[in-house]
């Protein structure tokens, strides 16, 4: 190809006018507020969600004092009459106690695979765990539901428990920690990776073993990505709907007469988005305090995680090691 | 002088430092197991959650299954309405998140100056995908079912699930578009072009694999979510395979969640076998994600 000095094109047409860009400039325009218009939606989602949940919570704490809500023992919205109390303490405390269990399983089985996946594990090892791994994060949390109910309640935790419930929050907490593993493994592995060789190297000689190196060196630089990827997982516990709704049972913990405690995890322990879905599935009237009591649930359910979503970032950005 | 120095060091050494090497290395072969358990119990509890879903559903898996509307009598019941809507829904919310996550992707990385808007843009999303799904769900209800009059129907739950896949379309996109080469960019302009040209005809080309993966990972999430459609959708059984945007529907989690809630057992089974059928149509849709993602990469190399 030899470069031409004529403005010439090969079939004579005048030459290019470069300078004419009206049109492009014009469609340019519309293309960017299109464009603006999309990222727009995500902001308008997040409005959308603290507007509805503040509104129509509103309408709850109107009849319902906030006070007596946060603080009430009893949880009875779907009762008739002088039975029904909106007290949200026992399904807040169902909500912790199921992602306690989870959080004792995922952290350190998640922390522990990480490790084992950043530091120990060879070429093999790795692309048989990792794609294991992915798959446990993708499965439906549906189908942990299932899992819950059919197998961990009565083959692994009736021998060990034998008057467990069919519905009860253990087994829940268990089916929520083996969802949440993998992301506490994968993010943290993240974290883990980013840390310099030259730190480990360093450690080494030292005069450091490998444990040695990974546990004093590795992991503590590593620690702002291990500690937001604990938050992030306790996040999605306090969240997960369809696990509890199916294995955790329909009455808070404490009411449903075989206890008496609010912390029993061997029986019937609903919790806040148990709740949520359990009125769903049971269609309750619009317009009653019932309905509105499930919005007051979910402001509260959103405060948490998006409290603990705000943590997690803030640690990342201030505990930050930069490196190199 | 320095012999004396060293022969000084090497006393304190032996009277305070004991190396113990062999007990170390023990300590750390022992966690070096502990860690290796952990991992690999991952594969153990998939066998078991695998293992607790085939035992009963396997003689259960028929065409019926996939052909007859749901039915009173477990031998009769299948769930042909809940996989229509379920390809609806997530084919819907699907298109819908690609259009918006993706234009949203491009004006972040490409037009939108670093500085605070960015910056704001960019934590929303990240807590938009913290966000519980059950609560999506209520926000579905309120504005799509009762404002905007849609009723309990496909176009709301397609419209909801759109939203719940959005923020991890739009990391997923960002990151593939953030991907491509600046000197890409640099030679388009050079030549004249726009910068929506620059976009269109470059960084868009070079970027949709990755931007393919990352949509139908998130078709993936959506064909598995049910709390969200629980609550636009009901829990009521549908009869019908939806016919419309504006017909009810139901969807393959949320019938197995009727059957897996029925007392009798052969619901439990029959819920077993609506699992396995999922997970199949799951492990094909990252199957095609994974074979995408290394086709092209092999096409692509700067």
């Amino acid at each position: 190809m030899s470069s031409t000095a004529t403005p010439l094109r090969p079939d004579n047409r005048p030459p290019l006018n470069l300078m004419g860009k009206r049109g492009r400039q014009r469609s340019e325009e519309v293309i960017r507020y299109a464009l603006i218009a999309c990222s727009l939606v995500t902001l308008l989602t997040t409005l959308g969600i603290i507007g509805i949940l503040l509104f129509e919570a509103a309408n709850f704490f109107a009849d319902i004092p906030v006070w007596d809500f946060l603080t009430g023992r009893t949880w009875t919205p779907l009762f008739a009459g002088t039975q029904q109390e909106f007290g949200v303490l026992p399904i807040v405390v169902g909500t912790l106690m199921t992602s306690l269990v989870a959080a004792c399983i995922a952290l350190p089985i998640g922390l522990a695979a990480a490790i084992y996946l950043s530091e120990f594990a060879n070429e093999r090892a790795r692309s048989v765990l990792k794609p294991v791994l992915e798959v446990l994060a993708g499965v439906p949390t549906i189908v942990y539901g299932f899992f819950a109910l059919t197998f961990i309640t009565p083959v692994i935790l009736k021998p060990i428990f034998p008057d467990i419930g069919t519905f009860n929050g253990l087994s829940a907490g268990i089916a929520i920690g083996i969802m949440a593993m993998p992301t506490v493994a994968s993010l943290s592995e993240d974290a883990l990776r980013a840390v310099p060789r030259s730190l480990r190297e360093a450690a080494y000689g030292l005069g450091a073993t490998k444990f040695e190196t990974t546990a004093r060196v590795v992991v503590p630089a590593a620690v702002s990505g291990i500690v937001a990827s604990f938050i992030l997982a306790v996040s999605r516990a306090v969240g997960e709907t369809m696990i509890v709704a199916v294995a955790a049972g329909q009455s808070p913990a404490g009411q449903s007469g075989a206890s008496g405690s609010m912390f029993d995890l061997m029986h019937s322990m609903q919790t806040m988005t148990g709740f949520i879905a359990y009125t769903f599935s049971s269609d309750v009237a619009r317009g009653t305090t019932a309905f509105y009591s499930l919005f007051g649930v979910a402001l509260l359910l959103f405060i948490m995680t998006f409290a603990m979503n705000l943590a997690s970032q803030w640690v990342t950005k201030r505990y930050r090691e930069e490196y190199d | 002088m320095s012999s004396e120095l060293i022969s000084s060091a090497s006393q304190i050494s032996k009277a305070e430092y004991q190396p113990r090497v062999s007990a170390r290395q023990t300590i750390g072969r022992i966690w070096r197991w502990v860690f290796f358990g952990s991992t690999a119990l991952a594969i153990v509890l998939l066998g078991m959650l695998l293992w607790s879903v085939i035992g009963p559903g396997w003689n259960w898996l028929s065409w019926g299954l996939i052909t007859n509307p749901p039915s009173r009598f477990p031998e009769k019941a299948g769930m042909n309405p809940a996989i229509w809507g379920s390809i609806w829904i997530v084919l819907g919310s699907g298109v819908a998140a690609f259009i918006m996550g993706l234009g949203t992707a491009i004006y972040l990385e490409e037009y939108a100056e670093k500085g605070r808007f960015n910056d704001f843009i960019q934590t929303n999303i990240s807590n938009l995908a913290g966000v519980p799904s059950i609560v999506y769900g209520l926000l579905g209800l309120v504005v799509f079912v009762d404002l905007m009059h849609m009723g309990r129907t496909l176009i709301a739950g397609v419209l909801t699930m759109a939203l719940l896949i959005l923020p991890v379309v739009v990391i997923s996109s960002r990151e593939a578009i953030r991907a491509v080469p600046p000197s890409l960019r640099e030679a388009s302009y050079g030549l004249g072009a726009t910068k929506w040209q620059t976009v269109w005809n470059h960084v868009l080309p070079s970027a949709f694999p990755g931007i393919l993966t990352g949509i139908i990972l998130a078709m993936s999430r959506a064909i598995g979510e049910t709390a969200p459609l629980l609550v636009v959708g009901g829990a009521s059984q549908v009869l019908w395979r939806p016919d419309g945007p504006f017909s009810t529907f139901m969807v393959m989690p949320l019938q197995i969640y009727n059957w897996t809630g029925r007392p009798h057992e052969e619901f439990e089974h029959l819920a077993a076998a609506a699992i396995i059928v999922l997970m199949i149509i799951l492990l094909l849709m990252n199957s095609v994600a994974i074979g995408l993602r290394q086709h092209f990469s092999r096409k692509a190399r700067w």
